[in-house]
């Protein structure tokens, strides 16, 4: 199992959850972050002072999958965020020791295997 | 905008003029609120554009006003177009215009030239770049607003036709409809339309739009009158009346349909039923200003749902509810005009011609609106692009266009340029730095 945490810009996150959906991954958090990537700063002004962002509004996403789906959906979310323009993100994946469903108390493997819907 | 044949209430003069300054300040009202109605309706990342689109319209059509287009719409001219006399404000005093003094005539209209082409951004937002916009809204007040206003309101072909449109259904609405459905097929639709929803940012900003537009329209229809009268008084209770209607209509349509009432449904009511009660303010009973509103609702709620399928990208619907609204008001007009309450006698009162000629004038004001406004984004199409880059739109316009943003936290904002102040005590990276350094 793997924790799979990516950093996307916000106009990619619809394109992104939508190849996830096809890649049948299901279940994920959504965050709203602010961070830096060595993009070019915004610059903007407020009557008198201008200000550069150093900061960039980013969207961070954390997935927890079983080994087979590792790759499908780093490459799923890869593929949907790019743009080829500096700022695109990263995806960081880690180690998952434990996962357990709080409803049902089923964990790991059967924890991140979607509910079959009848 | 017939002074009406009713008597008046008290000495005409001061309280006219009393009335009038009033009313001209509710109509510059409407611009900061449908400002609020439309930058609430988009998405944040264009929340200033969208409402800078409104305020930047508002300038340039007025400074064109102002210039040439009081001169051509108001001054002594033909059927078709007004005169020069008035150019740069020439000749506008005080002296008596009706009961008041030109000068407040001219700012009054000044008003509404300044709002009806802001109307249009609807149809544009989200996409559009910012100086065409601007250019456009300058000669679209001179070359279709300024004639409209001349053939309905300064004595040209649809006065003398007699057509009825006390406060702008016809030379307002269906006009500003007409240039939305033209400008948003030249234009072309937004990058994300029809891949992604599209959703409102901030609803309490429309409803606090369409409440600043219903206060604001009191002086819009009742102003018309140009008096402290009668007629001011039914065109006063009719926009009170109308968009009850209309909400208590587009309500028990959402309910029926969907099950649920929503707010930005009730929001668009407030504004149909302001747009078709526009033309009949002061020429229909308060009782059919009742059932105008109610009608009203029923074309511009069925147009929402199929504009909304279709892939005219409309975005904030100019069509549905100002071009639709504009039409079914003024044919309204001509169904339940009555003599009694300052109209000429409608088709209820025998008189069924009056629906022709304001379905005559709709026509006419729609298809000038329409070649025109083709016309002009041809022409600043020849010269620059109108449309964001595809790729910046999806960054938003408030920080592409403007340098700015709606709801900034202010984080990691980096000084660079200030009047002298004392050094900021903080980590290297975030010290105040120039620029160009």
């Amino acid at each position: 199992m793997k924790l799979i945490v990516a950093i996307v810009r916000p106009e990619r996150l619809a394109p992104v959850l939508e190849a996830l959906f096809h890649a049948e991954v299901k279940g994920l958090s959504v965050s709203r972050v602010q961070g830096h990537g060595g993009e070019t700063e915004s610059v903007q002004t407020y009557r008198g002072a201008t200000v550069k962002m150093e900061l960039v509004e980013k969207v961070r996403l954390e997935i927890g999958v079983s080994e087979p789906f590792v790759a499908v959906t780093v490459e799923a979310i890869r593929a949907a965020a790019a743009t080829g323009e500096v700022g695109d993100g990263k995806i960081f994946v880690l180690p998952l020791d434990a996962v357990v469903r709080i409803r049902t108390g089923e964990r790991d493997v059967e924890a991140v295997t979607p509910v079959a819907r009848p | 905008m017939d002074a009406a044949a009713l008597p008046p209430v008290a000495p005409a003069g001061a309280a006219d003029v009393g009335w009038m300054l009033v009313a001209t300040a509710l109509v510059l009202l409407m611009t900061p609120g449908l400002a609020f109605f439309y930058g609430g309706l988009v998405r944040a990342k264009n929340a200033l554009n969208t409402m800078m689109m409104t305020l930047g319209a508002f300038t340039a059509g007025a400074v064109a006003w102002i210039a040439a287009g009081y001169s051509l719409a108001y001054g002594e001219g033909g059927a078709w177009l007004g005169g020069f006399a008035h150019l740069g404000m020439a000749g506008v005093g005080l002296e008596a215009r009706g009961t008041i003094p030109h000068l407040l005539f001219f700012a009054y209209q000044t008003t509404f030239a300044g709002i009806t082409v802001a109307l249009v951004s609807g149809a544009l937002v989200e996409r559009l770049r910012f100086g065409p916009w601007l250019a456009f809204s300058a000669l679209w007040t001179l070359v279709v607003y300024a004639p409209v206003c001349h053939w309905v309101w300064g004595g040209g072909w649809l006065a003398d036709l007699g057509a009825l449109d006390f406060a702008g259904g016809a030379v307002v609405h269906v006009n500003a409809g007409a240039a939305a459905a033209v400008a948003a097929l030249v234009v072309g639709p937004r990058r994300d339309w029809g891949r992604q929803a599209l959703l409102p940012h901030s609803v309490p900003l429309v409803l606090l739009g369409a409440g600043l537009l219903w206060f604001g329209w009191f002086g819009f229809n009742a102003g018309s009158a140009l008096a402290a009268n009668g007629s001011a008084t039914v065109a006063f209770a009719n926009t009170l009346l109308a968009p009850i209607a209309t909400l208590a209509a587009w309500m028990t349509l959402d309910g029926l349909r969907s099950g649920r009432i929503t707010a930005v449904g009730a929001a668009t009511a407030v504004v149909v039923g302001l747009v078709a009660v526009t033309p009949a303010a002061g020429f229909v009973s308060p009782r059919a200003a009742l059932v105008l509103g109610a009608l009203a609702a029923l074309p511009s709620y069925f147009a929402l749902l199929v504009r909304a399928r279709s892939r005219l990208d409309d975005s904030l619907d100019v069509v549905a509810a100002h071009g639709l609204g504009g039409l079914s008001g003024a044919l309204l007009t001509g169904v339940l005009a009555s003599a009694a309450w300052g109209g000429t006698p409608g088709l209820l009162e025998g008189n069924p011609g009056l629906v022709a000629r304001q379905a005559a004038a709709v026509a006419a004001t729609a298809a000038w609106s329409a070649f025109g406004t083709w016309g002009i984004l041809r022409l600043v199409r020849s010269r620059v692009p109108l449309a964001v880059d595809a790729r910046l739109q999806s960054r938003g316009l408030d920080v592409v266009l403007h340098g700015e943003e709606a709801y900034g936290t202010g984080e990691g904002a980096i000084l660079v340029f200030a009047p002298p102040a004392e050094p900021l005590a903080t980590a290297p990276a975030l010290a105040p730095q120039r620029l160009h350094a």
